[in-house]
Formats: C-alpha cells, structure tokens, sequence
C-alpha cells in the first residue's frame, strides 16, 4: 500500500512530501477506491431488491431471518467502528501501545461478525436455502457473501497493520496508515448498515 | 533502475558493481535490480516502460483483432460463404469486439496514458509506481487468459455484449464464455488499479505552477476516463461475477424458467458498456487536442470549452446507457428520458468539433501525418456522430437495433475516431518515445490508405443495414440479396476489398516502425514546435524524465518559453529554440534523484490471480495454488519498501557527486 515514491533526496527522512492537493496519495487513493466499491455494492444490492422475492420453491426470507441474531452481529460491527476510531486516535497521539489494543479489539470484533455470518449461512442451508435454490438465495448468498469477504480482507489489513507497526516496519506516516485501513472499515461498515436495513428489516 | 541520477555517465561502469547492495525484498531474496535485458522490463516500475509494454500488447492484439475481423469479412465477399463455419463465425465476431475493445483500445490508451500523463504534468513518474506495474501485468494475464480460450475448447460466442440468458450454459456450452468472464474479471481489474493509481498522479504530481487549467488537454481527458473507470467498471464486475456464478457453481440469476429478468445484465452491461464508449474516445479526442494545435501554430481554440466539455460528456455518459436496449421492451417513460439524454450528449461532442475546427481556422497548417490523421479523426467522427443522433430518436432505432446500421455507426465512432486518434499519436510522439522520425512518405501512404479502406468498409454498411442485413449475419445467399443500388452482394464485396485495404495500411505503419527502428533519421529534441511539457525534456526521456522539475507559468508552458509576444506588432517572436531549452535544463540538473525500484511482486501477484482464476475451471487445488502464489507476493509486495532504502544508494567511497550510480 504505502507506495509513494518520487521525490527529491531532500525528501527522504522527513516523512510528508508535498502533493498539489495537500492530500496524501495513499489517502486519495483510498477515496477513490471507496468511490469504485459504492458501484460495486450497488449492482449487488440492485440485484437482491430485484430478486428478493423470487423463491420459487425455496423459503421466504421472512421465514428464515433470525432478526434478533442479525441485529446482535450488526451491533458488534458497528462497535468495531468505535474501537477503529479510537484506534486512530491512538495512533495519532503517537500512542502505539494504545493504538495496537484498539486494532487488535476492532479486529475480534470484525471476526467476530465474519463468524455470526457463518453461522447465519450454515442455519439458513440447513432450513433449505441453498446457494442454487432460488433467485432470492442466490441474490442473497451473493450480496452479504460479497461484504463477509470484504470483512474479512479488513480484519486481515488490521492485523497485518498491527503486526508491522509492532515491528516498527511502516514505510510511511504511520497515522495516516492505521487512519487509511479505518477508512476502508467505516466503508464496510455503512455497507452493512444498508445491506441490514434492505435485505433484513424491509420485508420483501 | 533505482538510480541516483547525476548527469554524467562516464563513470558508471567503474563504480556499479562494488557500490550497490539490494536491499531484501522478502526472506533474503534480493530486489531486482537489472537496467538492462529482460529483466528490466518484467520487473520495472518506470511508467515509460509500462507504457511502451502496453502499446506493444495491444498492437499485437490490434493485428488479432483485426485477422479476425479479416476472416469475417472474407466469410461475407461472396454468397454462401464457405471461409468460417456459424459456430466459428459466432467465436470471430464475439473475439473481435472483446479483444478490440479490451486488449486493443484501452490498453493502447493506457500506454499513452502511462507514458505521457506523468511527462504532460512535470512529474518523475506516477503516484504509486508498482501498482502502474500491476495494473499492465493484470492486463496481460487477462487477455492471455481470454485467448486461451481458443486452445482449450473454443473461445466465447455470445457477442463482446454478451446477453445473458443467451451466454448461460445451454446456449454457450463450450468453456468459452468462462474464459471470457474470467479474463475480463482480471483486466477490469487491472484498468481499475491503472485508473485510480493516474487519477491520483493528476490530482497530485503536477509540477509547480501547473493548476487544472493548465494541464495539457490529453491529460484532463485521460483523467475523465479515469473516472469513468472506477465508476463504471466496478457495475461489469458484478455482472460478471453474477454470471461466472451461475455458470461455474449453479446460481441462477438468468435462469428465466426460475423467474430471472433478462433485463439485468442488459443493464448491468451497459451502465458499464456506455461510458466504456467515451473510455474509448476520450483519449483520442485528447490527442488531437495536443495535435492540432501544434501543426495549425496556433492555441487550442477554447480550452476551458474543450476541457469542460470532455468532463460533461464523461457525466452525461452515465446517463444514456438504456439507449442500447431500446428495442427491449423499457416502457415509454425510459426510452423518452433516455432518449432525450442522449441527444443531449451530441451538445458537447458538438462543442468539442467546433473548437478543433476553428483551431485550424486561420492557422499555418502543417500536414504532416499525425496532422491528417487528426483530421481525418474530425471528418470521420462526424460522420459517425450523425448516423448516432439518429440511434438517439427511438423510433427510428427501433429500425435500425441489430441491423449493419450499427456496425457502421461504431465503427466511424471506434475506428473512424479512436483508431485515427491513436495514429495520429503514434506519428506525433513516436520521435519523443523513440528518438526516432517515423517516414512521412510511408506514413503518408499508410493515412491515405486507411481513410479510403475504412470507408470502403464501413460506409457500405450504412446501406446494407438501411435494407435490413442483419448484425452477426454469418452467410447471405443470391437469393435474397436484392437488386441494383441496394444489392447485397455488391455493397458486401465492397465491404470486404475494403477490409483488406485497411489491412494494407496497418502493414504499412508495421513497415514504417521496423524501418524507422533500423535506420530511422535521428529526431532533433522539438521536431513539431511542440507545446507541452512532455518535449522540455531529451528524446527518449531519461529515466528520471526531468533533470529539473520545471515550473509551469502558463498554458502551453514549453511554447512560451520559445515564444514570446511582440508587443507592437502583436506576433509571436522566437526567443528560444526547444533545443536550446532542453540543454539549459539539463545543464540546471538537480542532484541526487531517487526514484522508484524495481520489484518482482506485480508481475508474480499478477501470475497468482490468473492462476487462481483458471482454478475456477479446473478446480480447487489449481485454485489454493493461485491463492498461495497472490498472498506470498501480497506480503513481499507490504513488506518492501517501493523506493529502496537509502543505503542502496549511498555514493561509493570516494566518488563525487557527478557520477550516476545505477543498481546492476
């Protein structure tokens, strides 16, 4: 990731080069990508409204939703949000004790969801729901399989941040690292905020 | 290629090999640190490098595109021709549109894009240099993958569009389409890295002085595209990924008999597929933008014009994609709206039209070949933009959806527009790429050449779609050809003599390169009077493009450092020549340059996704060694640092600070 590169030798060693924006290249890149994972969600999510209630002969999302399950695993990924917020105020305090804690927290938290989200897909396969049964199960499996993964490769970008702001091996501004992965993590955050309130609380 | 730059080379050889230690890259693997041979192509991460790789790539898939189209065409000279069966028919054409589109257009774009972009807005290279590697790399592997197709049981047959249910498993039974969603799966994602990694090069690298409204207008227009990209291509992924699903594991998203609407990868495609169109033609509306200029000796007429009025058809551009599914059945309300907004598209492409020509208005033209390509690009985008006001007017689409109507329509757009574009970039910048003067005879030949073959070739479709020649027709017989002007046989045989002339000129520019490569003239540093930042620097550019980073004062900076204005008789009065210029920058070299080092990880993570790709067909084990191949370069790619460090680049004992250390 930290990958920027040209500048003058009186550069090297203070850290911040100066950009035409003032934005780092690292973060606006980020921006961007986030920009380009908006559109991707959204042809995701598109496909699910489109194909919600065509069951066939499948069962009905309204039959097999466990809300009060969901609800628990969507507020443990919203906590996550908190710690990764403290995480990087932690880190640009320069506290990296601190900072590796609320890395490591937000990392259980986001597994933690990843592992409610197994469990959700194994429950709903046993009640019938194959990933080929349906249009519905097949537009579901999908969308919410496309953001456990996105989960997932977040909780591995907090714990190989972790493992290298412990080795002291950040190439870069180190702040600016552990705020960038925050970003990329408030992003999956409010996808799962969307994707909850469509596909779980809106009956279909 | 890491080096330090100082300006003389003289001591290179004495000092290199004792002085430079790689530093690790993973466990005690050592960085590459090659500046010559082959390895210094695979593994680099200079952008004028990735460039010219992108260039070579699609101008290979330029020739296999266009054997493809050849075969098509030979296919339909004659009534009930025997060249290409239906079936390979299908594969020709379906191959002919991907590979043009995705491994000829973009990349070619990209290689300008990657070589110029950084030069345009006085910057060492681009934002993040190893992912520009990535992106080339990903690129690659995609469009292998998608040939292989032909080897391993037939390439896909359902159209570059590729309609779904119509591409579903009983329609394209052959792995085909597999290879095909696959391969695009790999490139998009490369184009999306390359995007992101130049939108933050624009936004972030100018030069001094260099504000928005002073970047070169090849380079707003690249950034336009880039934008399309990240935006658009995100939604072909989906539709992709949907399909590979339902192909691959059993979903059943276009299983109509489960319920599933036809209507969503129509969608889906074109929310991607139309401001793919303008991903197409921005780049070379960007060109000339820099070539007409230059050979009318005048400014671009209306830059802000020019330049907003790219940026609009970019937004607009997502707002017509229903326009290629008016034939579907959308309802009254959708096809008006959609109608509207894609007359109102022609509003800034007009714009764009009316500034190139009143740019010439009263300039001292230059016809050189990059010139009469450029305008060759006006004239027959024009043409092409017509015939596309009227697919605008749904009633009359109606008509013409499916018929060779629309072939032509695209290909004056595609070819008429975009491939005149690229020429004309290759005529222009070949000395500054190069070093070398492409033949303005042979050029000359292979422009004249491709402006009667291409409207030899497409102008006749006009008339055999008018009479209803259906699209991905692969036979006519003598029967139902018809008679006198409308006659089938005759417009179609024009047609195909016409193709083949187009193929003339493309071996003529082949010609030209090989020549010009052997004993091509030595290109003086300013052969055109150029005007942007890109000719400030030698021919080729030296590793490190600039010795200073200059400091951008106007529009056009490198002509007002030639140039000034007389005050009494208000004309432009020569005060420098480019040579001059580009020597006094050189004798200001700055010291002590670092620059980006080579690595092995994009081209070994970019190996892995192709592998695990293919493991989707061939299985998990295929599949876990892709995976294993993507996170060991994953980890080497964190842990390495992109500029190697410092001490690799300590001068040697003893040394002054004049020599260039180089690693390797």
């Amino acid at each position: 990731m930290a990958d920027t590169a040209v500048h003058a030798a009186h550069d090297v060693g203070h850290g911040a080069h100066v950009t035409s924006t003032g934005l780092s290249n690292n973060k606006l890149a980020m921006w961007l990508f986030l920009g380009s994972e908006c559109l991707l969600f959204g042809g995701l999510i598109s496909t699910y409204m489109l194909y919600r209630g065509r069951v066939a002969n499948g069962p009905h999302p309204n039959q097999i939703y466990d809300i009060p399950f969901t609800s628990v695993s969507s507020f443990v990924l919203l906590m996550s949000s908190l710690t990764m917020v403290l995480a990087v105020s932690a880190a640009q305090r320069r506290n990296d004790q601190q900072t590796n804690l609320w890395l490591t927290v937000t990392a259980l938290l986001g597994a933690t969801f990843v592992g409610g989200q197994v469990y959700e897909f194994t429950a709903f396969y046993r009640e019938g729901l194959g990933f080929t049964t349906s249009l519905f199960s097949s537009s579901f499996y999908t969308l919410t399989g496309f953001h456990g993964v996105h989960v997932t490769v977040g909780v591995i970008m907090l714990l190989v941040t972790r493992s290298i702001i412990q080795k002291n091996r950040v190439t870069g501004d180190k702040a600016e690292s552990v705020e960038i992965v925050g970003l990329y993590w408030h992003f999956v955050d409010v996808v799962w905020i969307i994707i909850f309130t469509l596909v779980y609380l809106i009956p279909a | 290629m890491a080096i330090i730059e100082r300006p003389s080379t003289e001591l290179e050889v004495s000092i290199t090999p004792s002085v430079v230690v790689p530093s690790t890259t993973l466990g005690n693997l050592r960085r590459p640190v090659q500046s010559t041979g082959w390895k210094s192509w695979l593994f680099t991460v200079d952008h004028k490098k990735i460039g010219i790789m992108y260039g070579v790539f699609a101008m290979i898939f330029f020739i296999i595109g266009g054997v493809e189209a050849l075969l098509m065409r030979l296919q339909l000279a004659a009534p009930d021709g025997k060249a290409l069966s239906a079936d390979l028919y299908n594969q020709m054409f379906t191959m002919h549109g991907t590979t043009m589109v995705f491994l000829f257009a973009m990349p070619m774009a990209a290689a300008f894009a990657n070589y110029f972009l950084p030069l345009q807005i006085g910057a060492r290279d681009v934002a993040f240099p190893r992912m520009n590697a990535l992106g080339l790399w990903f690129l690659v592997v995609g469009g292998l993958v998608l040939n292989a197709a032909w080897f391993l049981g037939g390439a896909a047959d359902g159209g570059w569009f590729m309609y779904a249910p119509n591409s579903g498993p009983v329609f394209s039974p052959s792995n085909g389409v597999d290879f095909w969603t696959l391969g695009l799966q790999i490139a998009g994602l490369g184009s999306l890295i390359g995007s992101i990694n130049l939108i933050v090069t624009v936004l972030n690298m100018r030069a001094p002085g260099m504000t928005m409204m002073k970047l070169p207008v090849f380079t707003w227009m690249i950034l336009v595209v880039q934008f399309l990209l990240v935006f658009s291509l995100p939604v072909i992924t989906v539709a992709l990924v949907l399909l590979m699903f339902q192909r691959s594991f059993g979903a059943t998203f276009f299983d109509v008999a489960q319920g599933a609407d036809p209507l969503l990868w129509q969608h889906l495609f074109w929310i991607f597929g139309h401001p793919e169109v303008y991903v197409l033609i921005l780049p070379a509306f960007g060109i000339i933008s820099e070539v007409l200029p230059t050979f009318s000796r005048k400014p671009l007429f209306g830059y802000p014009f020019v330049v907003f009025s790219g940026a609009a058809i970019g937004f607009v551009g997502f707002g017509v994609w229903a326009h290629h599914m008016f034939a579907a059945g959308l309802g009254p309300v959708s096809v008006a709206v959609f109608s509207i907004a894609t007359m109102a598209i022609a509003i800034p492409t007009g714009v764009k039209i009316f500034n190139w020509t009143l740019t010439m208005w009263g300039g001292k033209i230059w016809f050189t070949t990059a010139m009469k390509f450029a305008i060759g690009l006006v004239v027959l985008f024009t043409i092409g933009g017509l015939s596309g006001v009227t697919h605008s007017v749904a009633p009359s689409d109606t008509q013409q959806t499916d018929t060779y109507y629309i072939v032509a329509h695209f290909h004056y757009v595609l070819f008429g527009g975009m491939v005149f574009g690229l020429f004309s970039g290759f005529y222009y910048w070949w000395p500054k790429m190069f070093g070398k003067m492409l033949n303005e005879r042979l050029g000359s030949w292979n422009f004249w050449l491709m402006f009667i073959g291409m409207n030899m070739t497409f102008g006749p479709m006009h008339i055999l779609g008018l009479q209803g020649q259906p699209r991905r027709m692969y036979v006519w017989t003598e029967a139902r050809a018809g008679e006198g002007f409308f006659n089938f046989g005759f417009w179609n045989l024009i047609s195909s003599i016409g193709s083949f002339v187009l193929a003339l000129s493309v071996l003529l520019f082949l010609i030209n390169v090989v020549q010009t490569a052997r004993k091509g003239k030595q290109a003086p540093l300013d052969p055109w009077d150029a005007r942007t930042l890109e000719w400030i620097t030698t021919s080729p550019p030296k590793e490190h493009n600039f010795d200073r980073i200059p400091t951008v004062h106007h529009l056009d900076e490198f002509f007002h450092r030639k140039y000034v204005e007389d005050e009494a008789t208000h004309t432009m009065k020569a005060i420098a020549t480019g040579e001059e210029i580009v020597r006094n920058e050189e004798a200001n070299a700055e010291s002590h340059i670092h620059l980006p080092s080579a690595s092995y990880w994009p081209l070994v993570l970019a190996i892995g996704v192709g592998v695990l790709g293919l493991g989707v067909l061939y299985g998990v084990p295929i599949m876990v060694l892709g995976a294993a191949i993507v996170l060991l370069s994953s980890f080497g790619w964190v842990m390495e640092p992109s500029v190697a460090e410092d001490s690799d680049y300590d001068p040697p004992a003893g040394g002054t600070s004049k020599e260039l250390a180089s690693h390797g």
